[in-house]
């Protein structure tokens, strides 16, 4: 056991230099590092506990999808059977199905087929699960079933987390903030966490609104008091005015241009009125829709729809050719700014929730990062003071592999570019707990062995020996905890479970190696007659 | 230099004996834990309630509470509760949560932040819809149970399966006590207790394990000694190391106790009563003492394991 090799003696001074130099940048300041090359800048993370910031969790509305989905349904359903030209008594959205009652039974046969055709593979044609996105059913004759399936309910949600990721980064990138994390969490979810951001008040509205914007006709052929008694024709929808009080409009659900058509948006002041206004400009196509609307329908109102509230409804004086175009709307310079930010980055595919929000200020931040300073201190000193009381030379031997240690476990840490939080810096005071009983563990054998008679080469060597098993069994067992934390847990608690089980490893790696080398040394060096412990 | 010796060589506590004193007390105690777990519950904190919290810092050097639970009182949240934090100018909103989904714990959030305004800076805001909340708790409850299932099955592979049921059992009772203890002082409960609680089985079971493996090379080297005798000497012979790395360790704890500031103190406290107190009795007078009722046979697996040749020749 206390015997090395040239090479591997080498081998450990090494590894343990290497690993160690990798937490050598965070000494630095971030400049400097940014200058050095690539493989060099790895460094730690501070967690939002440590440095302050927001820490956003959204959820995809599911039921919202399901509904969209059951909606559109419904309205394809419609135009099918008017294509088709067969005729119907019926067509309502009952739970997770569409329902269309037939006028006359003959007909089923074809309107089962033209339905059928609604149905498509879903994931798309490359790797479809064979599942398809409706199931079509007939029953009693003339009563045809539609019914959107969980899988495709769950596709949908997918996908709306793919596309609302992309539009979360350009709006959470017009804040002008440093390195936000936008991650998909689970099948519905997505985690937002812009560091240093103080009151995410205002990211919260960027990132609650889904920002459909339409621009759709208004009916002006029904009055708007037959809607409000619940009797809207079923092409309009009955919405009202964003701004108090609130006006109601009866809007045709045609969509004459929609927002996805926007190239560009940005704030403004109306040269006449000095109001906010937000100026647009339409992509081609949208132009030359926005241009034919215009043209057929001057004279007539038309609405602005944003999330499915009416911002104005101007009349059209004259034909739009241009394809570009303004919006004023009682708007505030800051909501102005906003509405823009939020036409540029596009709509949401779906409603986002907010289930949690933990954000931490700066000035928490700062002081825990000074607690756990203070208190890593305090605690590394009195292990240290303990050691040398208790085990002389040999707890300075250990002292020295703790120190080893815990540069390790930073070098470890900044190489896999780990988040540390507070937690995390508790994990490294623990895990230099844990880094001197393995010392202690050796120790204490060794003192039995040489109560047994032995001599001290001989104690040394039994001591190690023996005590190297017992090491790996009861840090294994640690470490299984620590996988199951970092499994479990999320945000600080993670940051805990990943410094405990690298700490675990370190330890692991200079019980083995590092004190062993440390001690055959002195044995080499000193010869003792007899062991001073 | 003349060293440090906390516990003697050659101890001959008769740890065994005691169990017929320290079972009954260990047994007495748990019951109370469970009971406490059931008729004075847990303090849950936001992670598992859901709700608001609010750490805020008054721009005067003392906080008005009275003014502020005034103010708070009058937004009709529920129930609102107050608590000086860490210094005189800093005080923990804490506001239930929200009947309405998580729409309404967010419009909670701007309420109280248009009601403090700018007299106030936020530390710290955390809010948990109810969803996350439900989530995060059965998370932490098969956090737990994943653990212990592991840890069990390591031991099982490593040693035979009476040392793993001792251990298992040796676990909950950490668990059951440290929750206990959580209960009595109403520290809240959330994420981070689930950290301490999987760190006080990982500690707890390193110690447990180190007595394990001695009386498992006493088993192996002295065939003949009667079990008590043995479990006894292994204890013993263990005893100064289990007493000096619990002393560094609870040298480490204290420090982040006292100097760890707030966010962690709860954490810390839990960490000392589970590590310290509970788990090296446990180690000492549960687990070890166990053994002698769930049979530890002798010529079994254990002692054909594959290094149980190297053993017998060293112990001749």
């Amino acid at each position: 056991m206390l015997y090395f090799t040239r090479w591997k003696a080498a081998a450990i001074v090494l590894t343990a230099l290497v690993v160690c130099l990798f937490a050598v940048p965070n000494f630095f300041p971030e400049a400097t590092v940014n200058s050095w090359p690539k493989w060099a800048q790895r460094h730690l993370v501070l967690g939002l506990d440590l440095q302050g910031g927001s820490h956003i969790l959204l959820e995809v509305d599911t039921a919202a999808v399901r509904k969209d989905k059951l909606e559109a349904t419904r309205d394809d359903v419609r135009r099918v059977l008017r294509d088709a030209r067969v005729g119907y008594t019926g067509l309502v959205v009952r739970g997770n199905s569409v329902e269309v009652r037939l006028r006359d039974e003959a007909s089923s046969a074809t309107a089962l087929t033209k339905l059928r055709e609604l149905s498509v593979p879903l994931g798309g044609i490359l790797g479809g699960s064979g599942q398809m996105s409706l199931n079509v059913t007939t029953e009693a004759g003339n009563l045809i079933r539609l019914t959107v399936g969980d899988a495709a309910i769950l596709d949908r949600v997918r996908q709306s987390v793919e596309q609302s990721i992309q539009i979360i980064e350009r709006r959470v990138n017009e804040l002008g903030t440093v390195e936000p994390l936008i991650q998909r969490q689970g099948a519905d979810r997505i985690l937002v966490q812009v560091p240093g951001l103080q009151d995410p008040t205002r990211l919260k509205e960027l990132l609650g609104k889904t920002a459909k914007l339409d621009f759709r006709m208004v009916d002006v052929g029904t009055p708007v008091e037959q809607a409000l008694q619940g009797r809207a024709p079923p092409e309009d929808d009955l919405l009202y005015s964003s701004t108090a009080p609130k006006t109601p409009y009866l809007i045709e659900k045609r969509v004459v241009v929609s927002g996805a058509e926007l190239t560009d948006a940005q704030p403004g002041f109306d040269q006449r009125t000095s109001e906010p206004i937000v100026s647009f400009r339409f992509n081609t196509a949208g132009a030359r829709k926005f241009a034919q609307a215009t043209q057929e329908n001057v004279g007539k109102p038309f609405a602005i729809v944003l999330d499915n509230e009416v911002i104005s409804a101007p009349v059209i004086r004259e034909p739009i050719l241009g394809g570009s175009g303004q919006i004023s709307g009682s708007f505030t310079v800051q909501s102005a700014n906003d509405l823009s930010i939020l036409l540029r980055a596009g709509a949401l595919p779906a409603p986002l929730t907010i289930i949690e929000e933990r954000t931490v200020g700066p000035g928490l931040g700062a002081d825990s990062i000074a607690k756990g300073k203070m208190s890593s201190y305090v605690g590394a000193g009195l292990v240290v003071v303990f050691m040398f009381a208790t085990y002389g030379i040999f707890g300075l031997f250990a002292n020295i592999a703790v120190a080893i240690n815990v540069a390790m476990i930073f070098g470890v840490l900044s190489l896999l570019n780990a988040t540390l939080t507070l937690p995390g810096i508790a994990g490294v005071v623990l895990t230099v707990g844990i880094a001197v009983d393995s010392n202690v563990l050796i120790y204490e054998r060794i003192r039995e062995e040489v109560r047994a008679g032995r001599s001290p080469i001989n104690a040394i060597d039994a001591g190690f020996s023996r005590a190297l098993a017992t090491i790996l069994d009861s840090n294994i067992t640690t470490f299984i905890a620590a996988a199951v934390l970092f499994y479990i847990g999320t945000g600080p608690v993670r940051g805990f479970a990943v410094t405990l089980g690298i700490g675990i490893i370190t330890t692991v790696f200079t019980a083995f190696t590092v004190t062993r080398l440390i001690v055959a040394t002195w044995v080499r060096w000193r010869r003792p007659q007899h062991v001073p412990i | 230099m003349r060293l440090l010796r906390i516990v003697p060589d050659d101890t001959k506590f008769d740890f065994m004996q005691f169990r017929r004193i320290s079972f009954p007390i260990s047994a007495v105690l748990s019951i109370l834990a469970i009971g406490l777990y059931f008729f004075h519950g847990l303090n849950f904190g936001i992670d598992f309630k859901g709700g608001l919290l609010m750490e805020v810092q008054s721009k005067t050097p003392t906080a008005d509470l009275s003014k502020m639970r005034a103010t708070l009182s009058g937004l009709n949240l529920g129930e609102v509760q107050l608590q000086q934090f860490g210094g005189p100018s800093n005080v923990l909103v804490r506001i239930a949560e929200q009947p309405g989904g998580d729409a309404a714990q967010q419009a909670a959030v701007q309420k109280v932040r248009g009601a403090l305004g700018d007299s106030v800076e936020y530390r710290r805001v955390e809010v948990v819809g109810p969803r996350v909340s439900s989530e995060l708790l059965s998370y932490g409850v098969v956090g737990l149970g994943l653990a212990i299932f592991g840890i069990l099955i390591y031991l099982w592979f490593r040693f035979e399966w009476q040392f793993a049921l001792g251990a298992m059992i040796a676990n909950v009772h950490d668990i059951v006590l440290t929750i206990g203890f959580m209960s009595v002082t109403q520290i809240d409960f959330d994420l981070t207790s689930i950290a301490a609680l999987l760190t006080i089985l990982g500690y707890s079971l390193n110690d447990t394990v180190v007595i394990y493996d001695r009386i498992r090379e006493m088993l192996r080297r002295y065939k003949k000694m009667p079990m008590a005798e043995l479990l006894n000497a292994s204890v013993n012979q263990t005893l100064s190391r289990s007493v000096i790395t619990h002393l560094t360790v609870t040298l480490a704890l204290l420090a982040l106790l006292f100097f760890g500031g707030q966010a962690i103190h709860s954490f810390a406290a839990t960490m000392t009563f589970g590590v310290v107190l509970v788990g090296t009795y446990t180690s000492i007078f549960i687990a070890a003492p166990i053994l002698i009722y769930l049979g530890v046979g002798r010529g079994t697996d254990a002692l054909t394991g594959p290094d149980s040749g190297k053993a017998s020749t060293k112990s001749k």
